[in-house]
């Protein structure tokens, strides 16, 4: 009580622990929050429902739901879509398979630990930009490795396999790229989580003879549940926003607008054709159906863990 | 415990195969070094060697004398720089907030905050970009550095409040009997024993804000103010195949980040856990 007298004696700290305190604490942070992040995304949101015009925006004319109905009746944004959902596809479960196994092996009291943590962490660090470049480099140069080892190691194909100048085949490097830079990340916090299992459980599965198959499948994974269940959510997001490597790798969705992603698209649409109101559309449609996906999966998944 | 054979089979088996991994994961980043000492007919030698036929300085020498590499090194020092620490400033101010103070719509305005989290920042480039041409923002390192901080402000708080409310409150309550005010606390006692959450806040946004591009890519067209990322995708397509080239600029423009890295990596994935698993 008296500690509290004489808080309120000082009128410095009167208005600290008033509530004018606190939000004088919160406005730098919170301003910016508002003008770059909350304002923009409603600005977007009015953005998507009219021809926008950048020059002038008093000329922006209202159109309805004109570009919603554009977008999803562009054959361009079809493709781009179907590319973006394989990539996510094949991606999520890709990177949390290799994290699955790389955080297990980690896990198993060896040496040189640290190294293992860091030399897996390194992609996850490395920007976008280099490595996209470094797979195009091992991927399409002249001297690249991968169809030296496809062709000449491994005899697998008689001529060098073109990959970056076919729309489909492009999709190779940029699924690997986009598992190889995950790895790392997913393998992290699967690491945490399995260091967070009580060693006696796995003790007491070996006093019933128990082998290290069985330990996995019936103690590790169904107690990594939870993990895998964020990672799933988490991935799928990040899938959804694959950007960077694709802009740079097709050059812009070459050949013929088929590669894709709906980013990369939403950015050509936008900056090139200048066609604003169609971009703020499509990343729209992006956001509302990653928020879809995301509440799917953590429900359908959410449930089995009850079990 | 004895070890028995199986698990001894085991853990051999898992070396060979960490290894196998570690060699996948590092080799895009060896020949990339390897490629920035080659000269440019020996980046197109089939079969690609490992070790360089004459290696040479000849990319490095170019590379940073090239047009304005210096100059955009430096923008992305000063961009990264800029960022971390208003970052840290404001960030901590909002978690100390967050964590110990109450005042009337705190449920409301850290769930609005939060929402920052979930939000992807390339979705967000549109109507900033508008945003940032009525404010003159654009052309600008400021409008890099503002995105940039209000982007990466929600995680770094809510990293922050977390790491607060693991400090003790009787240290403050014995601030408060020897005459000290909030102020104090926030300074003597919060601050200093935060630094590990605070050295995670810092090498998360250096980090962040050295390899950003696409709000960077969108925001500069003025060759001098370009950061890295942006200057390097030009440079590869301007120079198309001069891989060694390239590869000097991508090699020289990594060593800061895997500095940072390696001296702060057990913070960064103590960081890492805690604001990924909530």
């Amino acid at each position: 009580m008296k500690v509290k007298n004489k808080i309120l004696d000082k009128s410095f700290l009167k208005k600290i622990l008033s509530s004018k305190g606190a939000y004088l604490l919160l406005l730098p942070g919170m301003g910016l929050f508002f003008t770059f992040i909350l304002f923009p995304l409603i600005y977007s949101l009015r953005m998507s429902f009219y021809k926008w015009n950048i020059v002038d925006i008093a000329a922006s004319k209202f159109v309805g739901f004109s570009n919603y109905v554009r977008v999803i009746n562009d054959p361009i944004f079809i493709r781009a879509a179907l590319n973006t959902i394989v990539y996510a596809l094949i991606t999520v479960p890709g990177q949390i398979l290799f994290a699955l196994i790389v955080a297990i092996l980690v896990d198993q009291k060896i040496k040189g630990r640290t190294f293992f943590r860091v030399a897996y962490y390194i992609p996850v660090i490395s920007s976008w930009v280099i490595v996209t470049f470094l797979f195009e480099y091992l991927f399409g140069s002249q001297a690249g490795l991968v169809n030296f080892i496809l062709k000449d190691i491994l005899h697998l194909v008689d001529n060098k396999i073109v990959w970056l100048a076919n729309p489909i085949l492009v999709m190779i490097p940029l699924n690997l790229l986009g598992i190889w830079k995950g790895v790392g990340w997913s393998a992290v916090i699967l690491l945490a989580a399995l260091q967070n299992i009580p060693p006696d459980l796995y003790e007491a599965a070996v006093i019933d003879g128990a082998g290290i198959w069985h330990k996995i499948t019936k103690i590790t994974l169904p107690l990594l549940r939870p993990t895998l269940v964020f990672l799933v959510v988490v991935l799928t997001i990040g899938g959804f926003n694959v950007y960077i490597s694709g802009l740079l790798m097709t050059k812009g969705g070459n050949p013929l607008n088929l590669s894709h992603f709906i980013l990369t698209l939403m950015y050509k649409k936008t900056f090139t054709y200048l066609d604003f109101g169609y971009g703020s559309a499509i990343s729209y449609l992006l956001t509302a159906f990653i928020f879809m996906v995301s509440v799917i999966q953590i429900k359908l998944l959410r449930r089995k863990v009850e079990y | 415990m004895l070890i028995t054979k199986e698990e001894r089979m085991f853990r051999i088996i898992a070396y060979i195969l960490l290894i196998c991994g570690v060699v996948i994961t590092l080799i895009p980043f060896i020949y990339m070094i390897s490629a920035s000492f080659k000269s440019q007919i020996y980046t197109f030698e089939y079969p690609p060697r490992l070790i360089p036929r004459d290696p040479t300085l000849e990319n490095y020498i170019k590379a940073l004398g090239k047009d304005l590499f210096g100059r955009n090194f430096l923008n992305s020092l000063f961009v990264a720089t800029a960022t971390t620490i208003s970052t840290i400033f404001i960030s901590s101010l909002m978690a100390y907030a967050f964590s110990r103070m109450r005042f009337p719509g705190k449920e409301v305005f850290f769930y609005i905050l939060l929402l920052g989290m979930m939000i992807p920042p390339v979705m967000l480039i549109i109507p900033q970009f508008v945003i940032a041409k009525n404010l003159h923002l654009l052309d600008s390192l400021w409008g890099l550095i503002v995105v940039y901080v209000s982007i990466t402000l929600s995680m770094q708080t809510f990293l922050l409040r977390s790491f607060f409310e693991t400090i003790p409150r009787e240290l403050e309550e014995a601030v408060l009997v020897d005459g000290g005010n909030r102020w104090v606390i926030f300074r003597k006692i919060i601050l200093p024993l935060s630094k590990p959450g605070l050295a995670v806040v810092a090498i998360f946004t250096f980090l962040y804000a050295w390899d950003e591009f696409p709000w960077a890519h969108v925001a500069i067209k003025e060759a001098s103010r370009r950061t890295l990322p942006v200057a390097i995708a030009l440079f590869q397509s301007q120079y198309l195949t001069q891989w060694g080239l390239l590869f000097a600029a991508t090699t020289v423009a990594s060593i800061p980040v895997i500095i940072v890295f390696v001296i702060f990596q057990r913070y960064f994935i103590q960081g890492l856990i805690t604001s990924g698993l909530k």
